[in-house]
C-alpha cells in the first residue's frame, strides 16, 4: 500500500516537473530564437562586408573619399556627418529637454505636469518620415531665409557658420534630430527627477536654498543617472535616424567645418545607395558602413551601462 | 547679505522661468506639427485619397488606397510574428529562466533594439529578398517584427515582474504548477500592460520607413497575398515629398496626417487602457 | 482573450485577400505582377504607358518603381525584378555578370537639361560646354562668372554663388550628363569621368530626377540637371546649350530627334548620342532603355512583356510625344520589333 502511494507521488511529481519543463523549454525556444536572430544579423553583416574589409582594412574608417567609379570607399565623411548632426542635436535638445523636465517635475502642478508630459510623449511617437516632411517644407526654407543668414551676419566669422546659405545641411539635420529626441530626454529625465526622495529636496530647502538652488545642487545630481541614461538613449536614436536626415542633410559626402554645409550620414547613404549600388564592392562597402553604425550604437549602449553601473556604486539612486 | 539674497532670488525666478519656457517650446512644437499636418493634410484628404490607386505623375485624382492597405498588412504581419515571439521570450526571462540565460536574452534583446532600422532592412534583404529573388510584403513585415520584438520583450518582462508577490504566491498556494500560475494568473494580471506595449510597438513600426525600402519596396497596384511588393504610407510619404509635383506634395501631407492620426490614436488608446486597469485594480 | 478571437477573424481575412476592395480582385484572369525598376528619367512616360496598357489588358499589371538607373541594373542582376530600365546602357562588365544575358530596348529619346533657379532673371540662359563643366567642377563659382556672362550678353546675372545640385543615387541621367561633360571637357574626363555614380567635386545630392527638380525649385541660386519632362512639367526654367555646330540649342522634340538622327544604331541597341555633330541637335540627348532578360522562364510574364513591347513600339510612341519625349526613329522601331523575338 505504502509503496503504491509513493510511486503515485513520484509519478505526480514527474508530471509536475514535465509540465513546467515543457513550459520552460517552449519559452526558452523563443528566447533563444532572439539570440539566434541577433547572432545571424551580426554574422550576415560581417560576412557580406568581406571585400572592402580585405581591401581597406581599418583604413576604411579613416578614408575620406567615397568614389563608386574608382571603387575607393572611405567611411570618414559619413561618420563625421553622423557624429556632428547627433552632437548638434544633443546640444540643442539637452538644455531644452532637461529644462522642460525640471519644470514638469519640480514646478508644475501635478495635473498640468502629467497632461503636458502626455503631450511630449506623443511627440516621441511621431514617425520620423513626418519629421522629414516638415523638415523639407518648413524647416529648410525657414533656415535658408531667416536663421542661417542671421547666423552668418552675426557670427559669420566663426568657421562653423561660413559658406553658402543652402537651408539643407548639417545644421538642418541637427535641428530636426533635436526635435525628434527631445521627448526622450524630457520624459525619462522627468521620471528620474520625480523619483528623487522628497526628503532630499526638503532638506535642501530647509537649509535655506531657493527652489532653483535645491534643484540644481541636490535634486538633479541625485537623478543624474536617469538623466544621463536619457541622453544616451536619445543619442542612440539620433545616430540611427535615417529618413528625416536624408531629406534635409544635403547628401554630400564631404567633411566641412561649417554647419551650414551639406553632409551625409551613414544611415542616409545606405538608404540612398543600397538598392542601386552598382558593384559588389559598393554594396559590401555600404554593408560595412551598416556594421560600423551598429558597432557605434553597441559601444554607446555599453558605455551607458558601465557608467550607470559605476554611478550606482558611487551613490545616488541605486 | 541682503543683495546676495536678492540676487539668489532673482536667479531662482529667472531659471525657473527659463525651464517653463523650455517646456512651453517643447509642447508648442508638437502642437505646431499637429496643427500644420491638420491644416495641410486635412485640406488634401478627400475620398480619392482613401479609395484610388496612385496615378501617373502630373495627373490628379490619384490616391493612396493601396498604401493604406499595405501598411495595415505590414503592421498585421509584424504583430503576428513579433508579438508571440516577444511575449514568450519575455515570459521566459521573467518566469522560467536562470540568471545567465536571462542575462544573455536581455542583452541580445537590447542589442537588437539598438540596431538602426536601416541595418535591419539590409539584414532582411539578405535573408528574405535575395534568396527568393523578389521584394515582398512578408519581408517587410519580418523586418518590422524584428523592430517590434525587443519592445514586446521588455514590456512583457516589466509588467510580469510588476505583478505583486501575494498574487503569485496565492496561485502557487492553491496548488497550481508554476506554468499554470503563469498562464492563468500572472499573465492575465499583466495583460493590460503587455497589450499597451504591443500597441505602442505596433504604432512605432507603422511609421518606420527605412527597413521597408529594401524589403516591401513599393507597388503601384494592390498587393494581394504575401509575396509581392507593397506600397506603404511611410514610403509613399518619402517618395512624394522629395518629388517636384505639387499634387504629390498634397497627398504626402494627407498621408502624413493619416499616419500621425493612427499613431496618436494608438497612444491615447493605450493610456486609456492602462488607466482603466489601474482603477479596476484599486 | 475571448474578445480577441472575433477580432482575429477579420484580420485573417484582410491578410489573405490583401485588403483589396471587393470589386477589384474579381477580374477573371488576374495576372501575375510584373516588377520593374530603374530610371527616373522616363518615369512619367513609363507610368503612363503601364497605366494605359493595364486599361487595355486588365490582367497585366506592371509595377514600375523609379529608383534610378543604377538601381534598375542592380536589381535586375540580383533577380529581384523582372526587368530593369536605364538611361545608361549596361556596360560589358555588367552584362558579363548577369545570370541571363540582358537585351536592351530603346523606348524613347529624352534630353537632360540644365535647370536653374535665379529669381529676377527672365529669359533663357545659355551655357557653353566649358561653363557647364566649370560649374560642376567647382571652378566656376559665381553666376556672373565670365564663362557664363560671355554667352549671356544682356542678361543681368547676380554675383551670388552657384549652388550645384546633382544626383545622390545611381542614375542614368547622371551617366548621360557626365558622359557629355567628359566628351567636352578634358579636365572633367580626367578628374571625374562618367558613370551612374561619380565622385562629385561639388554639390548637393538629391534622390531621383524628382529630388533634383524639387530641390532646384526650392533653392534660389541653384543649378541642377534633370530630364526635360521634369523641367517642363514643373515649370522650372532650363537653359540652352551650345552644340558641336556652334548653335545654342534648347531641348525640345525637334532638337532631340535631330540628335538621334546622326546615330548609327548597333544591333544590341547600346549607343550614346551625346555631343553629336549636326545642326539643330541638342547636345545632351539620350536614348533610354528597357532592359529585359533574354530568357524569361515564366510564360505568362514573357507574353505580357513581349506584348507590352509590341504595343509600346507602335501605339505607345504617340503617347510619349504628348508627354514631351521624342519618339524613336522608324528605323529603330523596326529593328526592335524584330529583336523582340530574341526573348525566349
Amino acid at each position: 500500500m505504502a509503496a503504491a502511494a509513493t510511486s503515485r507521488v513520484q509519478l505526480f511529481r514527474r508530471r509536475l516537473q514535465a509540465g513546467d519543463e515543457a513550459a520552460h523549454l517552449l519559452t526558452l525556444l523563443f528566447g533563444v530564437s532572439i539570440l539566434l536572430i541577433t547572432v545571424l544579423l551580426v554574422w550576415e553583416l560581417w560576412v557580406n562586408s568581406a571585400l572592402p574589409r580585405q581591401k581597406f582594412g581599418l583604413g576604411f574608417l579613416f578614408g575620406r573619399v567615397w568614389d563608386p567609379v574608382a571603387e575607393q570607399f572611405g567611411a570618414l565623411p559619413f561618420i563625421y556627418g553622423t557624429v556632428v548632426t547627433s552632437a548638434v542635436a544633443l546640444l540643442i535638445a539637452v538644455p531644452f529637454g532637461l529644462g522642460a523636465a525640471i519644470f514638469l517635475a519640480e514646478l508644475a502642478p501635478a495635473r498640468i505636469s502629467s497632461a503636458l508630459t502626455f503631450v511630449v510623449e506623443l511627440l516621441a511617437a511621431v514617425p520620423s518620415v513626418i519629421f522629414g516632411l516638415l523638415g523639407v517644407f518648413i524647416l529648410v526654407p525657414f533656415l535658408r531665409t531667416t536663421v542661417q543668414p542671421a547666423l552668418q551676419s552675426t557670427l559669420g566669422y566663426l568657421p562653423i557658420f561660413r559658406g553658402p546659405v543652402l537651408g539643407v545641411g548639417l545644421l538642418a539635420a541637427g535641428v530636426v534630430l533635436a526635435i525628434m529626441i527631445v521627448p526622450f530626454i524630457v520624459s525619462i529625465s522627468r521620471e528620474a527627477l520625480l523619483a528623487v526622495p522628497a526628503e532630499q529636496r526638503e532638506a535642501a530647502l530647509a537649509l535655506g536654498a531657493t527652489r532653483w538652488e535645491a534643484t540644481r545642487q541636490v535634486v538633479v545630481p541625485y537623478a543624474r543617472l536617469g538623466i544621463f541614461g536619457s541622453v544616451l538613449l536619445a543619442l542612440a536614436r539620433a545616430l540611427g535616424e535615417t529618413m528625416a536626415v536624408t531629406m534635409v542633410i544635403g547628401n554630400d559626402p564631404r567633411i566641412s567645418a561649417s554647419l551650414l554645409a551639406p553632409g551625409y550620414s551613414i544611415a542616409a547613404v545606405i538608404a540612398n545607395e543600397f538598392t542601386e549600388a552598382s558593384s559588389e564592392m559598393h554594396v559590401q562597402a555600404l554593408i560595412e558602413l551598416g556594421l560600423v553604425l551598429f558597432l557605434l550604437t553597441i559601444l554607446l549602449n555599453g558605455v551607458a551601462r558601465l557608467l550607470i553601473l559605476g554611478m550606482g556604486r558611487q551613490g545616488g539612486r541605486p | 547679505m541682503k543683495t546676495r539674497f536678492i540676487l539668489r532670488k532673482a536667479i531662482n525666478a529667472l531659471m525657473l522661468g527659463l525651464t517653463g519656457l523650455c517646456a512651453l517650446v517643447t509642447v508648442s512644437v508638437l502642437f505646431f506639427i499637429l496643427g500644420y499636418l491638420l491644416w495641410n493634410g486635412g485640406r488634401a484628404l478627400d475620398w480619392n485619397f482613401f479609395t484610388k490607386l496612385p496615378s501617373p505623375p502630373g495627373e490628379t485624382g490619384g490616391g493612396m488606397a493601396n498604401a493604406i492597405a499595405g501598411s495595415a498588412k505590414l503592421i498585421l504581419i509584424s504583430v503576428l510574428v513579433g508579438l508571440p515571439v516577444g511575449f514568450m521570450a519575455g515570459v521566459y526571462v521573467a518566469e522560467f529562466s536562470g540568471k545567465t540565460m536571462a542575462f544573455f536574452v536581455r542583452y541580445t534583446t537590447d542589442l537588437l533594439n539598438g540596431v538602426p532600422s536601416i541595418v535591419i532592412g539590409i539584414f532582411v534583404y539578405a535573408i528574405a529578398v535575395l534568396p527568393v529573388k523578389h521584394f515582398s510584403v512578408l519581408a517587410g513585415g519580418l523586418a518590422l517584427s524584428l523592430i517590434l520584438i525587443p519592445v514586446v520583450v521588455r514590456t512583457t518582462e516589466e509588467f510580469l515582474r510588476s505583478v505583486p508577490g501575494p498574487l503569485r504566491e496565492g496561485a502557487l498556494a492553491l496548488g497550481a504548477r508554476h506554468w499554470q500560475a503563469v498562464a492563468t494568473v500572472i499573465v492575465p494580471a499583466a495583460a493590460r500592460g503587455i497589450l499597451t506595449g504591443a500597441i505602442l510597438g505596433a504604432a512605432r513600426v507603422a511609421g518606420e520607413t527605412a527597413p521597408l525600402l529594401f524589403t516591401s519596396f513599393n507597388n503601384r497596384y494592390w498587393s494581394p497575398g504575401l509575396g509581392e511588393p507593397s506600397a506603404s504610407l511611410p514610403v509613399m510619404i518619402f517618395t512624394y515629398a522629395i518629388a517636384p509635383y505639387d499634387d504629390w506634395h498634397r497627398q504626402a501631407w494627407a498621408a502624413g496626417l493619416v499616419l500621425l492620426g493612427l499613431v496618436l490614436a494608438a497612444n491615447i488608446a493605450t493610456r486609456w487602457i492602462l488607466s482603466k486597469g489601474l482603477s479596476a485594480q484599486r | 482573450m475571448k474578445t480577441l478571437v472575433p477580432l482575429l477573424l477579420p484580420l485573417m481575412f484582410l491578410l489573405s485577400c490583401g485588403g483589396k476592395p471587393p470589386g477589384e480582385g474579381k477580374a477573371p484572369a488576374e495576372g501575375k505582377l510584373i516588377n520593374g525598376a530603374g530610371a527616373t528619367f522616363p518615369y512619367p512616360v513609363y507610368s503612363k504607358w503601364f497605366d494605359e496598357y493595364h486599361k487595355l489588358h486588365p490582367n497585366v499589371r506592371i509595377n514600375y518603381q523609379s529608383i534610378g538607373s543604377g538601381g534598375g541594373i542592380r536589381q535586375l542582376q540580383a533577380g529581384t525584378v523582372d526587368f530593369g530600365a536605364s538611361d545608361s546602357p549596361m556596360n560589358d562588365e555588367q552584362i558579363a555578370k548577369s545570370a541571363t544575358p540582358p537585351l536592351h530596348f530603346p523606348t524613347v529619346i529624352g534630353a537632360v537639361v540644365p535647370v536653374y533657379n535665379l529669381p529676377g532673371v527672365t529669359g533663357d540662359l545659355r551655357f557653353t560646354p566649358e561653363a557647364l563643366a566649370g560649374i560642376y567642377l567647382g571652378t566656376v563659382k559665381k553666376w556672373n562668372d565670365r564663362q557664363i556672362a560671355s554667352a549671356n550678353a544682356g542678361v543681368k546675372l547676380p554675383a551670388t554663388g552657384i549652388i550645384v545640385i546633382h544626383r545622390s543615387d545611381g542614375s542614368g541621367t547622371t551617366f548621360v550628363w557626365t558622359d557629355y561633360l567628359a566628351k567636352v571637357s578634358q579636365s572633367w574626363a580626367a578628374k571625374v569621368g562618367s558613370g551612374t555614380s561619380v565622385n562629385w567635386p561639388v554639390g548637393l545630392g538629391a534622390k531621383g530626377n524628382e529630388g533634383v527638380a524639387g530641390l532646384v525649385k526650392q533653392t534660389p541660386g541653384s543649378i541642377g540637371y534633370v530630364e526635360l519632362v521634369y523641367a517642363v512639367q514643373n515649370q522650372i526654367p532650363f537653359a540652352a546649350v551650345r552644340n558641336q555646330a556652334g548653335e545654342f540649342v534648347k531641348a525640345g522634340l525637334d532638337s532631340v530627334t535631330a540628335a538621334a538622327a546622326s546615330a548609327v544604331m548597333p544591333d544590341d541597341f547600346r549607343v550614346s548620342i551625346t555631343n553629336p555633330p549636326g545642326k539643330g541637335a541638342y547636345p545632351i540627348s539620350s536614348f533610354t532603355w528597357l532592359i529585359i532578360p533574354s530568357a524569361i522562364p515564366d510564360p505568362e510574364k514573357r507574353s505580357a512583356l513581349t506584348g507590352f513591347l509590341q504595343w509600346m513600339l507602335t501605339d505607345g510612341q504617340p503617347v510619349a510625344k504628348t508627354l514631351g519625349y521624342a519618339p524613336l526613329p522608324p528605323a529603330v522601331v523596326s529593328m526592335e520589333l524584330k529583336a523582340i523575338s530574341q526573348i525566349r
